[in-house]
């Protein structure tokens, strides 16, 4: 296995990172490292544990009935799983868009207002305002719902919808955005968009983001990493996985061998 | 390769006409059965709405009649003399006042060839003994009528009602005739004169219950039952509402929450008598609140109905996506945000729902209400929740007992009160839903 | 490696490596043939060689066409994508080495109208060096056989000094006997013709190694002091 270790240094970073669900071990000894100011895409058949891994990384697996963790899983340095880091702080510093556009069924304005607002992170409403323009600019949404802030948030197209949930996560200001499979149910010019979008916020966003189109880890992603039955198989620059594996597994996987 | 190629299609050909064949037969088989089962499930429906119709049917033609009343207009003069209070203008000597003589006058002078004390009470007879009551209001309401004389439609006696509306006979020599010839002829004058009418029957929704039927009204029972009622959503909404998004967000799934669950399942199958023997036991015997009252009765009503709330709201807790949860944990929410600000409004049209239904259920409920001594005879309105009261149900299962012929209409007016309140709670279940139901 | 989920899928590569396979051949006899009507002063051999360069055409342009639509519609990744690649690429190279052949045979046409010359002898044995070279490195195409396509790879150095001692040898003829000038100088593009083919095979060599490997063969590339260099 080559192990990737970023140039700069890693913002998310796992050592011997075991996930238990109930009996079922869904992770082995993950070691990964997920670089600052990268996409890094997460791939490898269903039930790879790729979007446990995902998950592991804003701690949605707490909510999982009988998940257990082992193993080092650190955000700049600081353990996520330490007890005296507040769940509610690592998710506003972790956001996460997933497979299913998921919109609450209010207003446009409140979706993305919903985030800043629990967290305190506007002190007037000129201020809300303002962070709400700005994520749906970023989210390149603006221009479309402008003149309709207070229609409902389901009303927008499924492309729409999921553009809104990134205008909503990032509305938080976050350092990580994880997507799980963001764009498996919309169609491709919708998907086109959201990839353009993820290119866009790479600058200022680490992005990782678990997708079972292989096209799609290749056009958006710096970083792959591919997981197989629980265990990381493999990571590395996108050009390489994607033109020359190292391992037999990986290229079995991309390459439509097994599956 | 093509010689082949045809040895191999002409049986292939034959093997998918048969198959055709067979599918054909087999469908037609299916076909049949199909229309078969549609032909039950009409049949079905057709029997329960015939069971449906011939119910509502009885008690509605029943109960019309009930809701008019048979009066006789007299020229009652308020005469301070017969009233018996001379130059007294008081409220309690109003009260005291003996408008029973104001009738009888009214009545001696309507007949004044009448002269005997035995037809005199005949002739009295014809009208409620209660029929005096409604000349007190009109006195208290302007005591300056009294030395006036007015028009003034009084209510017949039942037995006179029953006749006019036919359901008692009046003709002379009939079986079962509870008038005299002389009554009868005076009756007969008063419709020709167009003194005797049937007139809407105010008493039935202004009054609480009597003795007599022509006096006898809902109003005691319909307040009872609001008060109980509005106990049992006080205590039932709250209680239900948190017990539900406690177990069904926050509570982890072990041992203890399926035994709760299980019970809170078994206790809505519990018989709602059951409910009434604990009322009696814990409410009035240990904490000794007042029999009949409305507050034990809503406390009863709210056992019973808990158990749904709870499984309604847990339903409805159920039915709202998890990735709206996720959405909001997502963004870091804590449990209690996202259930208060995502989750909770989303079930509240289903959890309201439940609670409407809950209630309907808990309206009709009588036997529970037996227990804890809500069956007593009570004619005052209840003006709180602690005076004894009659709830809708219990008045109907009161005046059903009672022998008095006027009673069985007034007991499927009672029936149509009860369901028409039944009929508004579940529209009101119904325009909520509409009303909140959203897209997610 | 083992088989595609999808069947069809292997199908179509192995046909495309057949295709490339058979292309091999063509030029392999091309080139066969072309030496042979050189030695043989054949000129219908030489026509033939001429015409049958259309078909070796034909299957490259086969070859893009249908490497092309594998790259639309499987979306080929890692392995599977170098196959094709390659495939485009040895396509190429063959169509080109094809060429080369048509071209000897062109000037063996016009040699057969000059009177003999004696120097045809070293023309030929470097091209025979030139076809054994070629025939290795199909046979490796096939085979998947790097081992062997580093060995062409390695002794495409012997080509290049075998043509500079070809260069010399006619040199010194053409400035001896200047009536053999004409001759000469056609053999002498004609050995020029056979040199750029040992290329081409060093180049397939090249592809197969990143086809199997993902990477091109290390080192510098084996190259003999160029005849112009010398001048």
């Amino acid at each position: 296995m080559n192990q990737y270790i970023p140039k700069g240094t890693a913002k998310v970073s796992a050592r011997g990172l075991d996930v238990f669900y109930g009996d079922k071990q869904a992770l082995h000894h993950i070691d990964l490292d997920i670089a600052a100011g990268e996409v890094t895409a997460l791939i490898g058949p269903s039930g790879c544990g790729k979007s446990t891994f995902l998950r592991c990384i804003n701690r949605m697996n707490d909510l999982v009935e009988g998940a257990r963790v082992s193993g080092t899983l650190t955000l700049d340095g600081n353990d996520i799983h330490d007890r005296r880091l507040d769940v509610v702080q690592l998710r506003a510093r972790v956001g996460m868009v997933f497979q299913k556009p998921n919109p609450f069924p209010k207003s446009i304005y409140e979706n993305v207002a919903y985030g800043p607002r629990i967290h305190g992170l506007a002190r007037d409403r000129a201020e809300l305002d303002e962070i709400v323009m700005n994520s749906l600019e970023k989210a390149g949404l603006l221009a479309e719902v402008e003149s309709r802030l207070s229609e409902s948030g389901t009303s927008l197209s499924g492309g729409q919808q999921q553009r809104l949930c990134i205008a909503r996560a990032i509305a938080v200001n976050p350092e990580v955005i994880l997507m799980d499979e963001p764009c498996s149910a919309l169609d491709p010019i919708a998907t086109a968009k959201v990839e353009e979008l993820i290119d866009e916020l790479r600058d200022n966003y680490t992005i990782v983001i678990v997708t079972h189109s292989m096209q799609q880890a290749a056009r958006v992603s710096q970083r792959t990493a591919f997981f197989h039955l629980g265990k990381l198989i493999e990571v590395g620059g996108t050009e390489e996985i994607f033109t020359n594996p190292c391992e037999p597994l990986t290229q079995g996987y991309i390459t439509g061998r097994f599956g | 390769m093509t010689d082949m190629a045809e040895i191999t299609a002409a049986p292939a050909a034959a093997q998918a006409a048969a198959r055709t064949d067979v599918i054909a037969r087999r469908l037609a088989r299916r076909h049949a059965a199909e229309r078969r089962f549609r032909a039950i499930g009409i049949g079905a429906v057709v029997v329960s709405v015939a069971f449906l119709g011939t119910l509502l049917f009885n008690i509605l033609s029943n109960g019309f009649g009930a809701l008019l009343q048979t009066r006789i207009l007299l020229d009652v003069a308020f005469d301070p003399a017969v009233m018996d209070i001379g130059e007294r203008r008081d409220a309690d000597s109003l009260a005291a006042a003996d408008y029973g003589g104001l009738v009888k006058a009214a009545m001696a002078a309507r007949f004044p060839e009448v002269a005997s004390r035995g037809e005199k009470r005949e002739l009295n007879a014809l009208l409620s003994n209660g029929a005096g009551d409604a000349l007190r209001r009109m006195v208290q309401d302007d005591p300056r009528i009294i030395g006036t004389t007015r028009p003034i439609w009084l209510i017949a006696s039942s037995d006179l009602d029953m006749a006019v509306k036919g359901i008692m006979p009046r003709q002379a020599g009939a079986e079962g005739l509870r008038f005299s010839e002389r009554q009868l002829a005076w009756i007969g004058k008063l419709e020709a004169e167009g003194a005797l009418a049937r007139q809407f029957n105010t008493r039935l929704f202004t009054a609480g219950d009597s003795r007599e039927p022509e006096l006898a009204g809902l109003l005691g029972a319909i307040v009872g039952s609001a008060f109980s009622l509005g106990i049992t959503l006080l205590i039932c909404f709250p209680i239900g509402v948190a017990t539900a998004v406690y177990l069904e967000e926050f509570a982890p799934k072990n041992r203890w929450t399926d035994l709760i669950e299980v019970n809170i399942n078994n206790l809505a199958a519990v018989p709602s008598v059951v409910f009434g023997l604990l009322g009696l036991a814990i409410f009035l015997n240990t904490f000794g609140l007042p029999r009949s009252a409305p507050l034990v009765g809503g406390l009863v009503l709210a056992l019973i109905s808990l158990p749904t709330i709870i499984i309604a709201g847990r339903a409805a807790l159920k039915a709202v996506p998890p990735s709206i949860r996720q959405a909001a944990m997502g963004l870091g929410a804590s449990k209690l945000q996202t259930v208060t600000d995502h989750v909770l409004p989303l079930a509240m049209p289903g959890m309201l729902t439940g609670t409407i239904l809950g209630m309907a259920h808990a309206l009709g409920e009588t036997a529970p209400l037996l227990m804890i001594g809500m069956v007593a005879f009570i004619v005052d309105i209840p003006a709180g929740p602690l005076d004894p009261a009659a709830v809708l149900p219990v008045q109907v299962y009161l005046w059903s007992d009672s022998p008095e012929r006027g009673f069985v209409e007034k007991t499927s007016a009672a029936i149509i009160v009860l369901l028409v309140f039944l009929s508004l709670m579940n529209l009101a279940a119904i325009w909520l839903r509409k009303k909140f139901e959203r897209r997610w | 490696m083992s088989e595609h989920t999808v069947k069809s899928y292997d199908d179509e590569l192995s046909h495309l490596s057949g295709m490339i396979a058979r292309m091999g051949g063509m030029a392999e006899a091309q080139l066969g043939s072309a030496l042979q009507s050189l030695a043989r002063r054949d000129d219908d051999l030489a026509h033939k060689v001429i015409d049958s360069d259309a078909r070796i055409d034909e299957l490259d342009h086969e070859v893009d066409s249908f490497a092309v639509r594998l790259l639309a519609l499987r979306q080929p990744m890692a392995g599977d994508l170098r196959h094709i690649v390659a495939a485009l690429n040895i396509s190429g190279e063959i169509e080109r080495i094809g060429d080369y052949a048509a071209n000897v045979a062109k000037r063996v046409l016009v040699l057969n109208q000059l009177p003999p010359t004696s120097r045809a002898a070293g023309v030929i044995r470097l091209g025979e060096l030139v076809q054994a070279l070629l025939k290795d490195i199909l046979d490796a195409y096939v085979d998947r056989d790097l081992d062997k396509a580093i060995g062409v790879w390695g002794r495409d150095e012997d080509v290049d000094s075998r043509y500079n001692a070809v260069f010399r040898d006619l040199l010194a003829q053409m400035t001896g006997d200047p009536g053999t000038i004409t001759a000469s100088t056609h053999l002498l593009f004609i050995a020029k013709n056979m040199e750029r083919i040992g290329d081409h095979a060093t180049n397939i060599a090249e592809t197969l190694h990143f086809q199997i490997l993902g990477t091109q063969p290390k080192g510098e590339r084996p190259k003999g002091i160029s005849p112009g260099a010398q001048e």
